[in-house]
């Protein structure tokens, strides 16, 4: 089994590896949005640096505390979802009754700000982050050499796409969360608290995108811009998938992972384009994304 | 819908039609304009031309792009791939074709509003935050097209762009005689957006901007108004960058960044969404602070941070925006 | 007397709306050399502050000739436009020397300008062959090493091992596309053969694995690094993580000590490098290491600010020999005078400069002592091989330089 279709089998199932973590961080930061925008209006342009946020976290914790990754892991979304729901009090709240715009607008100049203080911080060239020694080391498959750590990124962000799924479809955080998205005042007048549910839910999107950059921390190395560069890609995903549905996002997260990764083996040059055409092409299509509701 | 007001609304203050002016122009606007005319002249003696030229050619993109969010109330944030894309193809037309100048600057102009043509075409099928997402993943995919395409040169960029001869006769070495011509096209460029939006076709962005079910509802095309505005402000984008190659000698990939679209967002949002001098002064006053405040490396991306916020949260009328509800002017 | 002031002035700030500079008001006597390089991003370590330092120093070590001597800083942050923009209102106002430059398309673009504005350009950091080749200039000394020098010491010595076919991940700009090609052009030259590449887009890649899977199913003996920095150092990490060194041999065609330092022993312990000073070298490098150690956050300096040192020391000296007014006058000139002055300094002893703008010393080539090996925290080359100064770089000749005819 040394090639598949006259293609090396080290290099299809590598390149779909690192195509399915790509699509694990796709499908998380789109998530983290999708929640967000359910609830709020907003799209969050600081996802970016919320989830780079939560990889200098997990650095800080090491280097500063002597903590490890796995509890990095737990502390590093506590602590930038906390910086999300002051962000969230402070700012963000004040322009739910303006155009949706200035939102993006307002979460765009929030981005420029944490951005340009971790760089001022930590200058731009990246600082290292260990691979834990529990998951550290490869497994050779025979056909490909597979390290044990990107594995477990792939299916870290699987359980926590679906564990964040059925908590909102299942569970009656959830069905308070999606009533609150088609009619906020009618679930405020049954007596739920919405502000506060609303700040939460921002806290909590802003947690997903850090757990994603805990997670990322090893493979690339932490550095200021690693959110911004993702994050348009993102951007591009979730017009793809519509923002209607949270499975949705999920999935199309993972399958254009996939298809960048598939692209890569076949067609290197076209890897950095290719969601991006598959945006425009969809567009013209299903304007409203696969996943959407007009 | 009545909970939210549109974003170019909140920025125009509400001031009748001044009676007396000319060409469309209000008496304030008059006495603007004749400020910036005296500027443009006396200027080059005073502070350094190369300085100006860079203010003028972001000032002519932030009109560019004030006349999409400003006019037709639609936010592109991948305003960067036509200025960019019009700096590559003046910088190419210049030194490998060995055109004039002045062509190279129109063959910048006509590929941005080409590239403006395709990316419209897509892009206005979505409203609001949308329009705006798309066009910034559009923009992206433009980035990545010029990180690879061999005639951008890839991160070396389009190096040594000669300035030419103007009309091949005017040899445009000197800062000064190129201060001329970049003086020139900013405030032809300036004078035609102005020229749009007070012509009738101007009107109807307008009303497709206060509302577009309405428009629509008297028999306006509203998409095809809005493709049209789109291509001309990717074009006047294109004709800015492509200035700016032409002056500085280069053409690189900080113009196509995304970092480059919300600069242009920024100026115009700081100078007055929807005002005709806004744009000008806000391009002014971001091009200014990052000359100054260079040496204070990545803080300047911090302070631009805090003026977006700043804006957002209490400024939104923008510099001139405010003078002209305090002078209770159109501006 | 000599001053030594340190002016952090970048990208032409307080200088900008003024019109006239206010240092200019000290006279024409003062000569003002600007540090360009990279103060924020993956070459930090190697050029960075230590380029400013070592410039001081050479200042310093320079002594009072009856002009005064102001050192400038800014950072391009590896973007050529900036650099451009940064050079160009530099020149305008005043500077006569821009030095360093460690990323070659900033410095090809800089280069542009020293010529059309008539000042020099001192580069030490930048790699690309072509500043003393088709893109040559009057007005440019290029002194430190180029990719010929590593690409003729490191690539040869692989090749000879056995390393006969060759996949290349290569940084997408000016630099790695001459590292590419010059070592090409050696493996193919010795019978070996290049199977493949990828370029991989600088500055924004951290993560390495898609091209080091290409490589891996390129069936190539050797992996060509042309790349330099941060991310050489990912790129060997990435390697050893999906196994690439059970069956490739790494050639890390551009490394320094505070690569070798990042990587640490452990992971880099038996590469092969090339450097043209190393501070442990001889008496003199250990005697300059000494004196400007405590100026240079402690480090021991990398070959690029040793550059800057060897370069603005004898730019400074041949102001000294025809004067500041005529210096100041003409970069052509001035340049013309250093190319006709012996150089002699701390970090590369005695040399010369060729009429191309290359400057002419021995190459070394250094193995990474394994963790055992090392004495000290510094203590990380063992000296293999050295090229002899007229051997070390591309031959006068074939460089394709215009001023050579003439």
């Amino acid at each position: 089994m040394d090639e598949i279709f006259g293609i090396p089998a080290p290099l299809l199932f590598g390149q779909l590896l690192l195509g399915l973590i790509n699509g694990a961080f796709y499908a998380m930061l789109s998530l983290g949005l999708a929640v967000i925008f359910g609830l709020l209006n907003i799209v969050n342009m600081a996802h970016g640096a919320q989830f780079m946020m939560g990889a200098f976290a997990a650095w800080m914790l090491l280097a500063w505390g002597g903590i490890g990754y796995w509890w990095a892991l737990l502390l590093a979304p506590i602590i930038v979802g906390i910086t999300g729901v002051i962000l969230e009090k402070l700012f963000i709240s004040r322009l739910y009754k303006l155009d949706h715009l200035y939102g993006l607008l307002l979460t765009f100049g929030l981005a420029l700000i944490i951005e340009g203080v971790f760089r001022n911080e930590f200058g731009s060239s990246g600082l290292p982050y260990r691979i834990p020694p529990e998951l550290s080391g490869a497994w050779d498959l025979g056909f490909m050499f597979m390290p044990v750590y990107r594995g477990w990124v792939v299916v870290a962000a699987l359980v926590l796409c679906i564990t964040t799924w059925l908590l909102i479809e299942k569970t009656r955080l959830g069905a308070y969360l999606r009533a609150a998205t088609e009619n906020a005042a009618l679930v405020q007048a049954f007596g739920v608290n919405v502000p506060r549910m609303v700040t939460l839910t921002y806290g909590a999107g802003v947690a997903l995108a850090a757990v994603g950059g805990v997670l990322a921390a090893p493979i690339y190395s932490v550095n200021p811009q690693m959110g911004s560069n993702l994050i348009i890609v993102v951007f591009a995903v979730v017009v793809i998938g519509g923002m209607g549905s949270i499975l949705g996002s999920i999935l199309t997260g993972f399958a254009l992972g996939i298809v960048e990764g598939l692209t890569k083996v076949f067609w290197p040059e076209a890897s950095a384009t290719v969601i991006f055409v598959i945006m425009a092409i969809v567009l013209l299509a299903r304007p409203a994304g696969l996943f959407g509701r007009k | 819908m009545a909970d939210t007001t549109s974003i170019t609304a909140a920025a125009i203050p509400d001031v009748a039609q001044e009676a007396g002016g000319v060409w469309g122009f209000s008496r304030a606007q008059l006495v603007g304009l004749g400020i910036l005319l005296v500027f443009l002249v006396v200027a080059p003696f005073v502070l350094y031309p190369v300085f100006l030229m860079k203010l003028y050619c972001f000032a002519l993109f932030a009109c560019a792009f004030n006349l999409l969010i400003g006019y037709v109330g639609l936010l592109s944030f991948g305003h960067a791939a036509y200025f960019g894309m019009g700096g590559y193809l003046a910088g190419h037309a210049a030194k490998v074709w060995g055109l004039t100048p002045e062509l190279s600057i129109i063959i910048g102009g006509v590929t941005a509003g080409l590239l403006g043509v395709l990316a419209g075409w897509i892009a206005i099928r979505r409203q609001g935050i949308y329009f705006a997402m798309i066009t910034l993943a559009l923009a992206q995919m433009v980035y990545f097209f010029c990180v690879q395409a061999p005639f951008t040169g890839g991160e070396d960029g389009i190096q040594a762009i000669p300035r030419g001869n103007l009309f091949g006769v005017i040899p445009l070495d000197r800062d000064l005689s190129m201060y001329w011509v970049v003086a020139a096209v900013f405030l032809a460029g300036f004078l035609l957006v102005h020229r749009i939006i007070h012509s009738p076709y101007g009107q109807v962005l307008k009303s497709i901007r206060e509302n577009e079910p309405r428009a629509t509802s008297l028999g306006y095309r509203t998409d095809d108004y809005k493709l049209l505005a789109f291509i001309l402000s990717a074009t006047l984008a294109g004709v800015a960058g492509a200035t700016k190659s032409i002056v500085f000698g280069i053409a690189t990939l900080t113009d196509v960044h995304w970092s480059m679209s919300g600069e242009v967002v920024l100026m115009t949002l700081v100078g007055g969404l929807g005002t005709i001098f806004g744009p000008v002064v806000g391009a002014a006053v971001i091009v200014t602070m990052q000359n100054y405040l260079a040496e204070m490396g990545a803080w300047v991306t911090v302070i631009q941070g805090v003026i977006f916020v700043a804006c957002v949260l209490a400024f939104r009328r923008g510099l001139i925006g405010e003078l002209a509800a305090l002078l209770k002017v159109k501006l | 007397m000599s001053m030594n002031r340190r002016g952090v002035l970048a990208a032409g700030a307080a200088m900008t709306m003024g019109g006239l500079p206010a240092a200019r008001a000290q006279g024409s006597q003062t000569i003002r050399i600007g540090v360009m390089n990279d103060m924020s991003g993956p070459y930090r370590d190697a050029a960075g502050p230590g380029s400013v330092a070592l410039t001081q120093q050479a200042v310093q070590d320079f002594g009072s000739r009856g002009f005064a001597v102001e050192v400038l800083q800014a950072d391009h942050q590896n973007k050529p436009d900036l650099g451009a923009s940064i050079a160009r209102q530099w020149f305008d106002q005043g500077v006569d020397v821009v030095a360093d430059l460690p990323t070659s398309s900033v410095a090809l673009a800089v280069n542009q300008i020293a010529r059309e504005k008539n000042k020099v350009h001192l580069n030490s950091g930048a790699a690309t062959s072509d500043l003393t080749g088709p893109q040559c200039s009057p007005n440019t000394v290029h002194w430190t090493y180029d990719t010929y020098m590593l690409a003729k010491s490191t690539g040869a010595a692989i090749v000879k091992s056995g390393g006969t076919s060759w996949f290349f991940i290569t940084a997408d700009y000016a630099f790695g596309h001459a590292l590419e090609r010059d070592t090409g052009n050696f493996v193919r030259a010795q019978g070996g053969s290049v199977v493949g590449g990828a370029r991989y887009p600088f500055p924004a890649t951290t993560d390495f694995s898609a091209f080091l899977l290409q490589a891996q199913a390129s069936g190539a003996k050797v992996l060509g690094l042309a790349s330099a920095s941060t991310d050489t150092v990912n790129a060997i990490k990435g390697a050893r993580e999906f196994g690439l060194q059970r069956r490739m041999k790494i050639a890390a065609l551009l490394m320094g000590l505070p690569d070798v330092k990042s990587l640490g022993l452990e992971s880099g312990q038996g590469l092969l490098l090339t450097e043209p000073f190393y501070w442990d070298l001889n008496d003199r490098t250990r005697a300059l290491t000494q004196r400007v150690q405590a100026k240079n956050q402690n480090r021991p300096p990398a070959m690029e600010p040793a550059g800057c040192y060897g370069m603005v020391l004898h730019y400074l000296k041949a102001v000294a020999d025809m004067g500041v007014a005529a210096a100041k006058a003409s970069g052509a000139e001035a340049v013309a005078r250093m190319k006709a002055m012996p150089t002699d300094d701390d970090a590369f002893g005695p040399g010369s400069i060729r009429a191309d703008g290359r400057k002419i010393h021995p190459s070394y080539l250094f193995q990474v002592k394994t963790p055992a090996e090392s004495r000290g925290p510094w203590d990380l080359y063992t000296l293999g091989a050295t090229t002899a100064a007229e051997e070390a770089f591309r031959p006068l000749a074939e460089g394709g330089c215009p001023l050579v005819r003439s």
